[in-house]
């Protein structure tokens, strides 16, 4: 077995370990139902999510891979939420690498529901060129970026800020991010954009306990890409993807999430899939300060 | 290399200040405007509603306000008891107004992520409580 592949499975051993650890905490659900668009929803005040949002892809003309980014999202107040990624992938026939941190936080600055609700973003970014999360698209990210081997030397030191607008009517949610972001070593701003829209499968829910039944899945679809930087704002030499979102809650368990991404255009990859895993923990600091 | 400006995290903390400084609504319930307190809970005689409601109330609600709806205390936060007068007087509407909303100020959560369905069947539940 080559060395990178033993450290893959090493890697893959401890996420299973952890996530066996996890099973053993009550929990409650995640609660948005994208990948890459925010919606107004934040973490409840208290409660800690730990995630594991992973992408794969075979680009066309590079090496497969696989990457993922494992956040943790506290909820300070009920407007105030702030997270920490930390990326890692791997590339066949390269290597297995860490390739950064993001940390972030979400403020709602309207407290009760309106039409659309705003929430403001900002996110620090301490990653290198060979990141492959693919957390959101900007500026002139393409295809490309993904055929050029490993390599952590290249740092990004980026600040991103987010404008989230959203809406819950009828039981449907409706979510738009529009992105600006720069790269701090004197590179211009860049732009993108998610759009995404879902529902519960069932309004009511029913009187007996389930695992499979529909309100415990949400269906959705999502829509994301970049819109240039501030010298060439626009759709030329952008790449943009669609695809589907299904989410099932499973009662007192994880939250899982599936969606496979269709490229929109001959810079964006033509398929990755997106799969998440994730653990709330109810009012994790007050358990750990009284443990019953 | 250019090294990241600190004038910029010192604007984007200063603007986060004043979001802070503007949260906070008041008391809930004297916010509730006349047309939504008069909202009729279209699951109130539904059979199966209270025991969905407990199932939501299990799954979103008790890790607050405990698996009895009692109430807890967490550090200096206190989870009010759902058996209280206020629940009870309260009209549907108005409750389906909170849950809507929230009374973020106070650390409760806007649930308008739940179908509406779902807001009012946890109504029943909670006003089917003793």
């Amino acid at each position: 077995m080559k060395p990178h592949s033993r450290r893959a499975l090493t890697l893959f051993g401890y996420a299973l370990a952890c996530v066996a650890m996890l099973a053993l905490v009550p929990r409650i659900h995640a609660q948005e139902n994208y990948f890459v668009t925010y919606s107004q929803e934040l973490e409840e005040p208290g409660n800690l999510e730990i995630a594991a949002k992973s992408v794969t892809g075979a680009p066309k003309g590079g090496n497969p891979f696989a990457a993922t980014a494992l956040e943790f999202e506290y909820g300070f107040k009920t407007w105030w939420t702030t997270e920490l990624y930390l990326d890692g992938q791997t590339t066949a026939s390269e290597s297995t690498l860490f390739t950064g941190f993001r940390l972030e936080n979400r403020v709602r600055p309207l407290l009760r529901e309106h039409w659309i609700n705003p929430v403001l973003y900002f996110e620090f970014e301490d990653i290198n060129t060979a990141d492959k999360a693919l957390l959101e698209v900007v500026g002139h990210d393409s295809r490309a970026d993904f055929l050029t081997r490993n390599n952590r030397s290249d740092k990004q030191r980026e600040a991103e800020l987010k404008l989230i607008l959203s809406s819950n009517f009828k039981s449907w949610n409706a979510s738009e991010n529009i992105i600006a972001e720069k790269n701090l070593s004197n590179s211009p701003w860049e732009f993108g954009y998610a759009i995404g829209a879902s529902r519960a499968l069932a309004l009511a829910a029913s009187a007996k306990p389930c695992k499979f039944c529909p309100e415990n899945f949400a269906l959705g679809a999502e829509i994301y890409g970049g819109l240039g930087d501030r010298h060439s704002f626009g759709l030329p030499h952008t790449s943009h993807y669609i695809g589907p979102v299904v989410t099932w809650n499973i009662p007192r368990g994880p939250t899982l999430r599936l969606s496979p991404n269709f490229g929109l255009n001959q810079n964006s990859n033509g398929f990755l899939f997106r799969f998440m895993l994730s653990y709330e923990i109810g009012q994790f600091f007050s358990k750990l300060r009284s443990p019953r | 290399m250019t090294r990241p400006r600190p004038a910029v995290f010192i604007f984007v903390l200063a603007l986060f200040g004043f979001a802070f400084a503007a949260a906070g609504d008041g008391e809930w319930l004297h916010r509730v405007p006349a047309k939504d307190r008069v909202r009729p809970n279209p699951f109130a005689t539904n059979s199966d509603a209270p025991a969905a409601g407990a199932k939501i109330f299990a799954e979103h609600c008790a890790e607050c306000h405990g698996e009895d709806a009692q109430g807890k205390t967490q550090g200096k936060h206190v989870r009010p008891n759902l058996h209280g007068e206020r629940i009870k007087q309260a009209t549907p509407g108005e409750l389906f107004w909170l849950l809507t909303n929230g009374s973020q100020k106070n650390g409760m959560p806007s649930w308008s992520r739940l179908p509406d369905a779902q807001r009012w069947q946890l109504i029943t539940f909670l006003k089917s409580l003793p």
